[in-house]
């Protein structure tokens, strides 16, 4: 089982400190809000009408034959039926187009905030479990609001109503059928807290599906490749279980606690028969009030079990927010600081000072490592796998900050620059190319700002993608999924590179970008990059000798040091790791020349 | 059970009836007025255990259903190609899977529960209005009428609206999945903002759709209580009148309205029952066109096959094309059981796309792919799958330890295999400077590792399952020189006894195989040992001497 499975659930079932936060989102629609509850008041009072008009035609009117109050009590009671109609439908509305309107705030803030967090954040964090954040967890507040907060004011105006409607009509008789709301409210207790456990383990158990999903359907091929369909779906199976055993394990209590609360109702109706009985045996209550009375206590055990159930929609409303403020207030720790130093014209120069960084605590990936790049130099990395070179890009664009040390472009620390001045000045090519789903076009252009077609296709004819996008069914216009289609990966690298280029950087990063592609296109891909290199401060990483022919200098980057450091004659010349990593490639050579 | 569960349900008023009836005659007694009440509250705990079972049966097996559906959701998927997948966002299927079925399963237990409640509970009550009083019950249940013309415009729209609404959130779901999957090109090209405009005119768009789904429903519900209060307004008026008439007396009036009374939560009920139905068959569309979604590779064709199957390879005549757009043309080659090939070519020119054939990620042509000399689309997929061991040119790990993604093939293995495996792709020696080592715990997209790591890991995974066939596509890309020296010097002992295919671009990797099939725009254009292509002075020559030449510019 998986580390990341582990969902944190909250204590308790109401909490001030997540209702104050949660009330901040109610803030901005406060009007509408107050308009809704104004609106309920006056519906459910409304609703509180029938019965007691139903005394007056029993009592007053048919008793005593009066055709003509009859009639002036229906015309009274078909203006309430419509008002009461145009009330619901206009409070409906406002509810929720309220809740709708909170939900898209909340969703964008949660978005928005997902899109500063610092990169870390997100190697920790499944992708299934923000989905589920921005989704779902939001869904359940909106329910919240609309099912939940608004009507609870309005079960408890109906609640008030009746209990003065009822005393107002006779109070010994109300007082009698109060007598069972002690039960009433033992019963509730209880069921609370036989019901409090599941909530938290139905949301943490859909949290999980969610995120074995979204691995599995993306990793989806290699279970095929494995034949390992049994043994996922019996993964599968397990999660899936518990989420139904959770949901299985609450029906008990909630099938007791209904039939539970509807005796009791009868119980109270029976108290009215038995005590309503004797006083008109006395003949000192009416038949009328004796049937509103019966139909108010019809409509006061109504919103009572409603309570119940809005109960429900608190308590995995409250799971979902703390799950959500948790998300918001993960503080970025990458931020761009107050007051930005905003640098007017990048020259591109870059120096790494005595930068020490690591990703896990105590397991240092890069030492003490110092270099510098100066404007519209050509400086490549080399060094073995994990030794560090990747780093020093994250670190480069702010992905990462160091530990101790400095990275400076142009003089200025990165820390102290604005993070959008920094990335715009910085292109990277990355080693997995991430197509998004839209066209071709979309991918290289992004959203953020217009692009003229000559720049594109200015870019595309560089890396010589121009001819194989042509040749897309759609050219520029393909549709390009997630998967990226047909495209073969070193297609989807010519992309990264004309993405590269279509965003006019000053500060051009490679980070093994060239090893999916074939010799020949790799040959022409050259000529490209070398002219773009040109104009550009340039940092490549790559594993080939022969990538970096045209560079002024080269790192040799050993178990996170620097070890050496020149031109390639010179290092050649030192006869150390550059010498013999050369020596290998070389005596590849040979061998078949001879 | 649902009947008497209702009977019992309407026992009560019944009861009602007659005490209200009793009151209004002289002969009342203390003794039957305790009798009445006994008597209500004996039949409400009649029903109360009624229901409870119910509740517990329909509820209980709606869960179980959502549970079966779920599963079989999942084994469809694990079915599907590489094609679909292609076609389908990872965040549109988890919507499915998840929402979707959720609107479903409120079918099978809330919506069947209360829709059995309300027929019922309508149907008895009904009946005993007009045993009471036929002219009167036509008359107030007239309205009532036009429920069902209500249920039937208004369910219309309902569904309708709420589709739209699902597509919607799949579309937010899905840009959700990108972005974050995505995350580091959306930080390296500031994209921030752009996304965040995305998502909010995505969610703007949502929020339109469910209002309009709320302008329905907030007339629907009023509309319905509308109806159910002029159906008690003309109780009052004609009943009313025909009491005092002396039609029916006061008792038969009280009960109508106790009766009508009870039609009131059914009323809402069916509201609800709308809406769940509604929603319940538009999400049951969208899971319906996942279950019909065919797999392009399947194993109608299986036939039982002799195991272990012969490593032995034959292309005849294959094409082969992804959406129209061909990919490969006419290609036909051999491979003896044991050889090693190369294929090399161009960036598209169609080398992962045989490999995908060959472990049918991708369906090929019936008659143009021979294992051990039957035609591949007869073999079992699992047969087949289980004799070749395919490290892809992306890799994917799972969120497991490095154990588990090494032994992924064969999860009942003991540590030494792993080792074994760990140290033929040359990253043992890593793998133990890890802090957990072999239980150190690879990232959601195995990010704590690098590329290089990663395919490392991909190739011993390949290979954990002892195939008969390997597939190694550009599996050394981010492994620097010296690396693919030492891993291809241990995988030499492993190939020689396997058919293996090498897809590279450096000759170094592939210089040594049997044979190399040199490929360029989907065609075979020539094939033999590294010699002889040398000597031949064709494309693979020429791509030759341009990794010497820029090797030789290198030395410059």
């Amino acid at each position: 089982m998986s580390i990341y499975h582990e969902e944190e659930t909250p204590k308790r079932v109401y909490d001030r400190r997540l209702a104050k936060k949660l009330l901040k989102y109610l803030a901005p629609y406060r009007w509408v809000v107050l308009m809704s509850v104004i609106l309920l008041t006056v519906a459910s009072s409304l609703r509180l009408v029938g019965p007691l008009l139903t005394e007056i035609v029993i009592d007053k009117h048919i008793k005593n034959g009066d055709f003509h109050g009859l009639v002036q009590i229906c015309q009274l009671f078909l203006l309430v039926l419509v008002v009461q109609f145009a009330v619901s439908f206009v409070q409906t509305y406002l509810t929720n187009w309220t809740g709708q309107k909170i939900m898209h705030d909340l969703r964008v803030e949660i978005f928005s905030h997902i899109q500063q967090l610092h990169l870390g954040y997100f190697d920790r964090m499944p992708v299934g479990r923000l989905i589920t954040r921005v989704t779902t967890d939001v869904d359940v507040l909106n329910e919240l609001f609309t099912s939940g907060v608004v009507n609870i004011v309005g079960d408890l105006v109906s609640l008030v109503g009746i209990v003065a409607i009822m005393l107002w009509l006779d109070w010994r008789l109300a007082l009698v059928c109060f007598s069972v709301i002690p039960l009433l409210f033992i019963a509730t207790l209880v069921f609370k807290a036989k019901v409090r456990g599941f909530y938290r383990r139905v949301r943490a158990a859909i949290a999980r599906i969610n995120a074995f999903l979204q691995e599995n359907i993306t990793g989806m091929s290699v279970v095929q490749l494995f034949v390992q369909e049994e043994r996922k779906l019996e993964e599968f199976d397990v999660r899936n279980r518990e989420h139904r055993d959770a949901n299985v394990a609450s029906i008990l209590y909630y099938a007791i606690y209904y039939p539970v609360i509807s005796l009791i109702g009868a119980l109270s109706i029976a108290l009215i028969v038995w005590y309503g009985g004797l006083r008109t045996l006395e003949g000192t209550i009416t038949l009328g009030v004796l049937v509103a009375f019966i139909q108010y206590t019809d409509r006061f055990y109504k919103p009572i079990s409603d309570l119940s159930e809005k109960f429900n929609i608190l308590q995995s409303a409250m799971a979902s927010s703390e799950r959500i403020f948790s998300l918001l207030e993960t503080p970025s720790e990458i931020n761009t600081p107050a007051s930005p130093h905003y640098l007017e014209r990048v020259r591109g120069s870059l120096e790494f000072r005595n930068v020490w960084f690591s990703y896990r605590r105590d397991v240092p990936v890069l030492k003490n490592v110092s270099f510098t790049v100066s404007p519209g130099e050509k400086v490549a990395i080399v060094g073995a796998t994990g030794s560090g070179k990747s780093t020093l890009i994250n670190l480069l664009s702010r992905f990462y900050d160091v530990d101790r040390g400095k990275v400076l472009v142009d003089g200025v620390d990165v820390r102290d620059l604005s993070l959008d001045q920094l990335r715009q000045n910085i292109a990277v090519v990355l080693q997995d190319v991430f197509l998004f789903s839209g066209s071709v076009e979309e991918n290289l252009r992004l959203w953020d700002r217009p692009v003229s077609q000559t720049e594109l296709e200015w870019a595309t004819q560089q890396v010589q993608a121009h001819p194989f996008i042509r040749a897309l069914p759609e050219g520029y216009s393909t549709p390009v999924t997630e998967r990226g289609t047909s495209l073969s990966a070193g297609q989807r690298q010519l992309l990264a590179f004309a993405r590269a280029l279509v965003h006019d950087p000053k500060i051009l990063v490679l980070d093994e970008a060239t090893s999916s592609i074939d010799t020949e296109t790799e040959l022409l891909l050259q000529e490209a990059v070398e002219r773009l290199m040109e104009n550009h401060t340039s940092l490549i990483v790559a594993h080939r000798l022969s990538t970096i022919q045209h560079c002024d200098r080269i790192v040799v980057l050993h178990k996170g040091e620097i070890r050496e450091e020149g031109t390639h004659e010179e290092l050649l010349k030192e006869e150390g790791i550059y010498y013999r990593l050369y020596q290998l490639e070389y005596r590849n050579r040979v061998e078949v020349e001879v | 059970m649902v009947l008497l569960t209702n009977m019992a349900a309407v026992l009560s008023p019944w009861i009602l009836r007659a005490a209200i009836n009793h009151f209004q005659s002289e002969d009342l007694e203390m003794k039957l007025v305790l009798v009445y009440a006994g008597l209500i509250v004996v039949s409400s705990f009649v029903e109360g255990i009624f229901r409870f079972l119910m509740r517990r049966i329909l509820i209980g097996v709606s869960r179980h259903i959502e549970y079966h559906l779920r599963n079989d959701l999942f084994a469809h998927l694990q079915t599907l190609s590489a094609s679909f997948y292609q076609r389908n966002s990872t965040g549109d299927l988890m919507a499915r899977a998840t929402s979707d079925l959720a609107a479903v399963r409120a079918v099978l237990g809330p919506g069947i529960m209360y829709s059995i409640n309300t027929f019922f509970t309508s149907v008895i009550v009904i009946s005993i209005l007009i045993s009471i009083s036929p002219y009167l019950a036509a008359l107030t249940l007239s309205p009532l009428l036009a429920v069902s013309i209500c249920v039937k415009y208004f369910g219309k729209l309902i569904h309708v609206r709420f589709q739209r609404i699902q597509e919607q959130f799949s579309r937010i779901t899905t840009l959700v999945q990108e972005n974050v999957s995505g995350i580091r090109v959306v930080k390296a090209y500031n994209q921030e903002n752009a996304f965040i405009r995305r998502f909010r005119s995505s969610n703007d768009e949502y929020v339109r759709r469910s209002l309009s789904l709320v302008r329905i429903w907030g007339l629907f519900q009023p509309l319905l209580t509308l109806l159910l209060g002029s159906s008690l307004l003309g109780l009052f008026w004609l009943g009313g009148q025909q009491v005092m008439d002396g039609a029916i007396t006061l008792g038969d009036f009280v009960a109508f309205i106790a009766y009508l009374a009870m039609l009131t939560w059914p009323t809402i009920a069916l509201g609800y029952v709308v809406n769940i139905f509604e929603r319940g068959s538009a999400s049951m569309g969208r899971l319906c066109e996942l279950f019909d979604s065919i797999p392009d590779v399947d194993d109608r064709l299986a036939e039982p096959a002799e195991v272990p199957l012969k490593g032995s390879i034959e292309v005849r005549n294959l094409s082969f094309a992804y959406n129209g757009t061909p990919v490969l043309s006419d290609i036909s080659f051999d491979v003896a059981a044991g050889q090693t090939v190369a294929l090399v070519g161009r960036t598209g020119s169609g080398k992962s796309t045989i490999a995908n054939l060959l472990c049918r990620l991708r369906q090929a042509p019936h008659n143009t792919i021979f294992i051990g000399g039957r035609d591949i689309n007869t073999i079992p997929l699992s047969v087949l799958r289980r004799h070749i061991g395919y490290a892809p040119q992306e890799t994917f790990l799972f969120s497991d330890t490095v154990a588990g993604n090494i032994a992924f093939g064969r999860p009942a293995a003991d540590r030494r295999e792993v080792r074994a495996a760990a140290k033929v792709s040359n990253i043992l020696g890593e793998i133990e400077e890890f802090p957990e080592q072999f239980d150190t715990f690879v990232g959601e997209r195995g990010i704590t590792l690098s590329g290089g790591q990663r395919q490392r890991l991909a190739i011993s995974r390949a290979l954990f399952t002892n195939p008969r066939i390997l597939i190694l596509d550009d599996s050394l890309s981010a492994v620097d020189t010296q690396t693919e020296e030492r891993i291809l010097g241990e995988l030499a002992s492993e190939i020689a006894h396997r058919t293996a295919f090498l897809i590279s671009h450096r000759i170094s990797t592939i210089r040594a195989a049997d044979k190399i099939l040199v490929l360029e725009q989907g065609r075979l254009v020539e094939s033999g040992s590294h010699e002889e292509l040398i000597a031949y002075g064709g494309p693979y020559a020429e791509l030759y001497e341009k990794q010497l030449l820029r090797e030789q510019l290198n030395i410059e």
